[in-house]
């Protein structure tokens, strides 16, 4: 069994933490992902930074011209996944990737480093399903799984052309924009979450907005496997960039209140 | 060839949230394309209100100093000052029967904000453009005349604070803004079908011309000249004529030259890679990262580049040249002189290529020249590059 399913199939609700590889520095990425792991988070996803992260709002986009002014490149994303990997074993590692990352080293060398550093996953944000065939026969070939993106505006059809070709968890975005931040998390979320259970037995987790206690715990009231924080994690980081000790108080601190959103569920 | 895709180029390499929309804008873009009313209406905006069709200017002092036989397209006569509001007024009134109540657009230099206001404005459509905060400051006078036009003006802070994170910014506010918002792309750039799409409604340019030419000379030109930055002028003219025994040029922003690493040029050195939702020509580094580009026309001073122009270029059948801000400097200065025509900086690259390729043209030879805008933009900033002298 991979790390990502031996993860949902013993743990429900998960949570699932974010960070930019190279944010603040090359250096201090690492502390970053231990502190995040230490305090709580069961899988951890870790963003290749990239010029034009479109998908995402203006506080990951912050943190992905920090990292790549303090000169990281995907070989420093892959090398923080190897470190995570020595520095907990069992941890599921997912690459969070703008397509053309991929696409400037070749599918299959990506894949064989990011498979060769311990990543269990790649989610490529800007590779919709008909563009997926170009990575696909790579992912496979060194037993990585794809993590799929399902949108609030993905139609019936589309939700199962993308299932065909998932693996490992199924991302499901929580509202019509990009990452961020929100006061209040989208109401259409327990829909969601029904209509796609309803094609994949894959778990289902939730980001995209979520960034409160009572957020998480809406999620996981939704019926979803796992909960995805981001922005709210890159946020403590940036406030507090020239206090390191701070910054990792404020990530545990932050982590576990989020986490306490969790109610343990059996596993439908 | 798959749906979308110029050769291997094009596609859609867009979120999962965008895909929604952009197979809606297909849909309805097919419906429209059959729909007489759509057609009736748009040709009554291009004809009645943005004056076309616009002229082709045989230039007779050009024509003796250079030994052949020059004609501008005078997209410069067109409402706003250039080609764009072919692409707006084509894409509004798409918005229109979409039944969206809101356009939003990007723009560098301000033209293309400007022309999307104008459309906004002729069509009732409010609208709001995304420009980076450098060019906001470089192009005030284009910032007020959006405002002027009724449009609100959003300075965009991130990346770089030019044209490329203003798209990334537009991008953003339409995932989160799908159901009653437009996007306005416009150049013949992102995913499908905006290379489509743009490229349809600018290609009234070289369908005319080309129409314009027969009549007048009883023979198609030699050799068609445009300036590439994202490339929608150039698709515009190039299209009608791409199965005619005509020499097309693209010409890009070479800027301090094709050997510095300040220039605009993704054709000529770029390499290919994924760019704002397509597959095209791309100037990044070796991770993928795209690069900072430079050139004295804000217009050409982007990373990539249109998907057909790739598919083109890959062909042979349009050849990629490159023109230096020094030498679009000049032909800025020598067309007002010789025609009493102030072209744009972006169509000043298309000219000072035409003072090249000239010499391989006896005086018989036709040789058109899009002139995509009016220069009064930029005179501004030429008036500064040369301390106030003309």
């Amino acid at each position: 069994m991979s790390r990502i399913a031996g993860l949902f199939a013993r743990k429900n609700p998960v949570f699932i933490g974010f960070t930019v590889a190279g944010d603040p520095g090359i250096g201090a990425s690492s502390g970053v992902a231990k502190t995040m792991i230490d305090a709580g988070v069961d899988l951890l996803e870790v963003a290749v930074p990239y010029s034009d992260p479109v998908a995402d709002g203006p506080v990951i986009e912050r943190a992905h011209v920090r990292a790549l002014r303090a000169g990281t490149t995907p070989d420093d994303a892959f090398a923080l996944v190897r470190e995570v990997r020595g520095y907990a074993p069992a941890l599921p590692v997912v690459l969070f990737t703008y397509y053309n990352i991929v696409h400037r080293r070749g599918p299959e060398r990506f894949f064989s480093e990011a498979a060769a550093a311990g990543a269990d996953g790649v989610l490529i944000v800007d590779l919709p399903v008909e563009e997926s065939g170009e990575v696909a026969p790579y992912a496979a070939r060194h037993g990585i799984d794809r993590i799929a993106l399902i949108a609030p505006t993905t139609s019936p059809e589309r939700q199962h052309a993308i299932l065909s070709g998932a693996s490992g968890f199924v991302y499901l975005i929580s509202l019509e924009g990009v990452t961020g931040e929100r006061d209040r998390l989208s109401s259409g979320i327990a829909g969601l979450v029904g209509a796609v259970r309803e094609k994949t037995d894959l778990p289902l987790a939730v980001g995209f907005g979520v960034s409160r206690p009572e957020h998480v715990a809406a999620v996981a009231a939704a019926g979803a496997n796992g909960v995805i924080v981001g922005s709210a994690l890159v946020r403590l980081i940036e406030e507090h960039s020239s206090d390191e000790t701070g910054m990792h108080e404020a990530l545990a601190t932050a982590i576990i209140a989020l986490r306490g959103g969790l109610v343990p569920q059996s596993r439908t | 060839m798959k749906a979308g895709r110029y050769g291997i180029y094009g596609g859609q390499y867009v979120p999962e949230t965008l895909m929604s929309a952009l197979i809606e804008l297909e849909e309805t873009y097919a419906r429209v394309l059959a729909d007489p009313e759509f057609s009736r209406r748009l040709s009554w905006y291009l004809h009645e209100y943005a004056g076309r069709e616009t002229a082709l200017t045989f230039c007779e002092n050009l024509s003796r100093d250079l030994g052949c036989r020059v004609y501008l397209k005078r997209e410069d006569l067109l409402h706003g000052g250039a080609h764009k509001l072919n692409n707006t007024l084509g894409q509004a009134l798409m918005a229109k029967f979409m039944g969206k109540r809101r356009l939003i657009a990007e723009t560098g230099a301000g033209q293309h904000g400007v022309a999307t206001a104008i459309a906004g404005a002729a069509l009732g459509l409010p609208v709001e453009v995304y420009m980076g905060e450098v060019d906001t400051r470089r192009q005030a006078l284009n910032v007020f005349r959006m405002e002027l036009l009724g449009a609100r003006v959003v300075p965009v802070a991130s990346g770089t604070r030019t044209l490329k994170d203003a798209i990334n910014a537009a991008m953003r506010d339409w995932v989160a803004n799908l159901r009653d918002t437009h996007y306005l792309l416009g150049s013949c750039v992102g995913p499908h079908p905006f290379p489509r799409i743009v490229r349809d409604f600018q290609s009234v340019i070289g369908e005319e011309a080309r129409r314009q030419v027969l009549e007048r000379e009883g023979r198609l030109p030699d050799t068609v000249v445009a300036c590439v930055g994202g490339g929608s002028n150039a698709i515009g003219i190039f299209y009608p004529f791409v199965n005619d025994d005509v020499a097309l040029v693209g010409v890009e922003a070479g800027g301090e030259g094709l050997d510095t690493d300040r220039h605009g040029a993704s054709l000529s050195r770029g390499s290919v890679g994924v760019f704002q939702g397509a597959l095209s020509y791309l100037l990044q580094d070796a991770d993928g990262q795209a690069l900072e580009t430079h050139s004295v026309a804000a217009g050409l001073d982007h990373p990539s580049v249109g998907p057909e122009h790739a598919m083109l270029k890959d062909s042979g059948r349009v050849r990629y040249e490159a023109v230096t801000d020094a030498e679009a400097l000049a032909a800025f200065r020598y067309l007002s002189r010789t025609e009493g025509i102030i072209p744009a900086l972006e169509s000043a690259h298309a000219v000072a290529y035409a003072l090249r390729a000239a010499e391989d043209l006896d005086k018989d030879g036709i040789l058109v020249v899009n002139l995509s805008g009016r220069g009064d933009k930029d005179v501004a900033d030429v008036a500064n590059l040369h301390g106030g002298a003309a």
